[in-house]
């Protein structure tokens, strides 16, 4: 675990707000149910990470909390999303705002061929936002946000295809910031970087968490156990359906899980 | 000024409509949607405005249309067989003519030719393709008929000139003329389709033949070419739609006469060059209606061939299992 | 008996090689063929050409029979007006007609739009021009450039929904999903982030789209029907290139010949420019994206 992990245990337990709620979830592609009653909370100031092993529904889990799943033709989705108290399934619901609420981080950096700049810009210039003073403010705070400010502040024009693979995920997680997402997303945001780059990732997300809420989905135990306040362990039924096995505070389920299947995936004995 | 403060102020009216227009998205699908219909209209009122534009000669004629052979304007008798025949013939030449070029090249492409060689080759003949029609007219006229149809035809008719299709006098512009430059316009596009159909063959196929000790060239007879039949017959196919409708390289060294004689060697006329030579002399409504005729049945002509081709090029691309040569 | 097997097997392998190495000599062959026309062509008339360009060619109007001299500027500036007018008709639809079906290519109406480009795509371009003469110049009841723009429209209305719309598909999904993840309506997403990631395979579309129409005369006689004066009216007749260059080269007179092979020289030279930018944009394109 990282120090600054540590440090943070004595706020890990302290009274968190509920910021999101997954109520019994499902989601079918066609007729094939993927996911099967998710019972989820996401807390305020937490990481939450998804864990489990390859093919049990982690991305489809989390492309439900921002309905990115609607792209999928044939996706249908039952039970409840609440963000806030509101269910972002409801009818008549705007999916272009929850998308701008809940952002997300994917697992290969996809920043615009672009500038540096103008991929920071991009989302506050959609809401109306054009003014240079306005647009340097909010292009400088992202950045510096997401660790990446002194690195490319000269560079700023420059493309982005041509920063590293680390910076470019940087780069992704501040244009995210930029529009000041309720939660963010993730999807394996560190699995395409090397260990260094991956820990600048982990690190950045501990600072992160100081203003917003992360919900984090990885194959990868250790990170899962290093990073995370709150995990939760998916695994495919027979059905090929992904259930929650069993969701608590990190500690508690990697040293002493309640569920044998846990145990077996956490220790290696399959996955 | 951020993000957030920017939507928190956002009055609750603004709100509601961009909700209802889907924050412009559904103003821009209607927008998307629109120009679909319109390209599918386009192609529907070409066949529509064709089919009515000729009503008065299909009224008159009827299908006797097609086998009719006198052409004349003065006395107002229209029929198409002279052209009908005059295209069929110059363009199932040039496929004759060109398939072999064209495979080869194909062969050649995509079988045999180094990396670095392929591409380069494979644009010049592509150029081919790119070089106008009226330019090929222009060469036709006064390069290669002189210098190459001429004397071939004055060769064939001496040797062969008892057969009906090499009896004299020997013209300069002729169908064979007209057929040797098709065959030239429509290679391009023949040896293309062909090395996209080579290239979708499975590399297995290769590898097994040449572990049974084939050469080379027996992989690409005896198995290559048939397992990709389908899809060369149909680049053909494209070929021949293509020779159909050339129209000016095809007016300017073909003669434009309308002898019924099935001599190579004798000019001739094609649909595509008797509806580029009268029709601005049409003077009165029968006569327009039976050019539109010939236009309506070289566009019923080249829509099935195109389809037909389609078809046949879709049927290799979709038997090739998983893995496919890159 | 192994020894005469292996004797005769060994006579039938030779052949085998002979025909191998033969066969596959004459593909190359066919290769150079098939090549040497373009060379040819290109060597005769850079040569027949040349011999009149001049800069008056392109600046003069084309003088009387017998008179030397004299230029083709009429059928410069026409050839310019119907490309430009082909380009304004044909280009946006086509760019949206191809976003809708790069968007939903399974929908009955993205299915019959593949369907639709591929038959306009075969139509003859005679035919087009017939169609063109029947909507435009029967009711305005004369010959006009706009007539001939639709005509050249209609041709290179496919060329531009195809390229398009492959270029579109050859955008990475996670573009779009970065986009629309961070709130953006799919139209926006469309517009400021995927056809930009398309836009140079779009131009090389629009550049092989008017390398095509630049040449095509069959439609225009139809349509345009030409002009010996310089017109810059598109309800006027009007003259272009290729259609230039077949008037001269049926005409009877000598030098009207010359002059045919001079615009022919033009004329190619533009397409065969045109092509080859295209390819070169494509080249520098798949560089640009690897790196």
């Amino acid at each position: 675990m990282t120090a600054l992990a540590q440090g943070d245990e004595k706020t890990m337990l302290a009274g968190a707000a509920n910021r999101m709620q997954v109520l019994n979830l499902s989601v079918y592609y066609g007729a094939f149910r993927a996911l099967a009653d998710i019972d989820l909370d996401v807390l305020e100031h937490r990481i939450t990470a998804i864990i489990g092993p390859s093919g049990c529904g982690k991305s489809t889990l989390l492309r439900a909390l921002n309905r990115l799943n609607d792209l999928i033709p044939n996706a249908r989705v039952t039970g409840q999303v609440m963000l806030d108290g509101q269910d972002l399934y409801a009818p008549g619901v705007d999916v272009v705002d929850v998308r701008r609420q809940v952002g997300m981080v994917f697992q290969r950096a996809n920043p615009f061929p672009k500038s540096i700049y103008d991929n920071v810009a991009y989302g506050p210039r959609l809401y109306g936002l054009h003014g240079k003073r306005e647009l340097d403010t909010i292009v400088e705070r992202s950045l510096g946000q997401a660790a990446l400010w002194d690195e490319v502040k000269d560079l700023l024009p420059k493309s982005a295809l041509a920063l590293s693979g680390g910076q470019q995920q940087r780069l992704c997680i501040a244009r995210a910031l930029a529009v000041e997402p309720e939660v963010i997303l993730m999807d394996e945001p560190a699995s395409a970087l090397d260990p260094i780059a991956t820990l600048k990732i982990e690190d950045l997300m501990r600072q992160l968490i100081r203003e917003y809420t992360i919900v984090v989905v990885t194959h990868n135990m250790q990170q899962a156990a290093r990073v995370s306040d709150y995990t939760a362990f998916l695994l495919m039924d027979e059905t090929r359906a992904g259930k929650l096995i069993e969701y608590g505070p990190s500690r508690e389920l990697f040293t002493n899980p309640k569920d044998k299947r846990t145990e077996d995936y956490i220790t290696g004995r399959f996955g | 000024m951020t993000v957030r403060a920017r939507m928190a102020r956002q009055p609750e009216w603004r709100r509601r409509v961009g909700r209802i227009v889907g924050h412009g998205d559904r103003p821009f699908s209607a927008l998307i949607v629109m120009a679909t219909l319109a390209v599918l209209a386009i192609v529907a009122t070409i066949g529509y405005e064709l089919w009515r534009n000729s009503a008065l000669a299909r009224a008159a004629y009827g299908w006797p249309f097609l086998w009719t052979t006198t052409w004349d304007p003065v006395f107002q008798r229209f029929g198409a067989l002279p052209f009908i025949l005059g295209t069929l013939q110059t363009s199932l030449l040039a496929l004759l003519l060109a398939v072999p070029v064209s495979l080869g090249i194909a062969i050649f492409l995509s079988e045999l030719a180094p990396a670095w060689l392929r591409a380069p080759l494979g644009f010049l003949v592509e150029l081919l393709a790119a070089v106008p029609s009226v330019i090929y007219g222009l060469w036709g006229l006064y390069v290669l008929i002189p210098t190459i149809v001429q004397p071939t035809a004055t060769i064939l008719n001496r040797g062969l000139g008892f057969l009906p299709l090499f009896t004299g006098p020997v013209y300069g512009p002729s169908r064979l003329a007209a057929s040797l430059i098709l065959a030239i316009m429509i290679t391009p596009t023949i040896s293309a389709v062909s090395r996209d159909v080579f290239r979708a063959i499975p590399q297995s196929q290769r590898e097994a033949s040449l572990a049974l000790g084939a050469t080379q060239w027996e992989t690409i007879w005896r198995v290559l070419i048939p397992y990709g039949l389908s899809g060369i017959l149909g680049a053909v196919i494209l070929g021949l739609g293509r020779a159909l409708g050339e129209t000016m390289a095809v007016t300017m060294v073909i003669g434009n006469n309308l002898d019924l004689t099935p001599s190579l060697l004798h000019p001739g006329y094609t649909m595509a060059s008797i509806i580029v030579n009268e029709f601005t002399e049409a003077t009165y409504d029968l006569y327009l209606h039976a050019l539109v005729e010939i236009g309506l049945i070289l566009f019923v002509l080249t829509l099935l061939l195109n389809l037909l081709a389609r078809l046949l090029v879709w049927s290799v691309a979709r038997r090739v299992p998983q893995e496919v040569r890159a | 008996m192994s020894v005469a097997v292996h004797a005769r097997s060994r006579r039938r392998y030779q052949l085998r090689r002979v025909t191998n190495a033969v066969m596959l000599g004459l593909t190359g062959l066919a290769t150079v063929v098939a090549v040497l026309p373009l060379l040819w062509i290109v060597a005769y008339v850079s040569r027949e050409g040349g011999r009149f360009l001049s800069l008056d060619f392109f600046t003069r109007l084309p003088t009387p029979v017998g008179v030397p001299g004299g230029g083709v500027s009429n059928a410069i500036v026409g050839s310019a007006i119907l490309v430009g007018l082909a380009c304004l008709f044909a280009i946006p639809p086509g760019i949206l007609a191809a976003i809708y079906a790069a968007a939903h290519p399974n929908t009955p109406l993205g299915v019959a739009l593949r369907f639709g480009t591929d038959v306009l795509s075969g139509v003859p371009s005679i035919v087009i021009g017939i169609f063109a003469y029947t909507v435009v110049v029967l009711p305005q009841r004369h010959f006009s450039a706009l007539a001939g723009g639709v005509a050249l429209a209609v041709i290179m209305l496919p060329i531009i929904v195809r390229t398009t719309e492959e270029m579109l598909k050859l955008v990475p999904v996670n573009l779009r999903e970065a986009s629309l993840s961070l709130g953006a309506p799919e139209w926006k997403t469309t517009l400021r982030v995927v056809l930009p990631a398309a836009l140079d395979g779009v131009i090389t579309g629009v550049m092989l789209g008017i390398a095509r129409v630049a040449g095509e005369a069959a439609p225009l006689m139809l349509t345009a029907f030409g002009n010996p004066v310089l017109s810059v009216d598109i309800t006027e007749p009007i003259a272009a290139l290729p259609h230039t260059i077949f008037v001269y080269a049926i005409a009877p007179y000598k030098d009207w010949h010359d002059k045919a092979w001079t615009t022919a020289l033009v004329l190619i030279a533009l397409v065969l420019a045109l092509n080859v930018a295209a390819r070169l944009l494509v080249g520098w394109r798949r560089r640009r994206l690897g790196g």
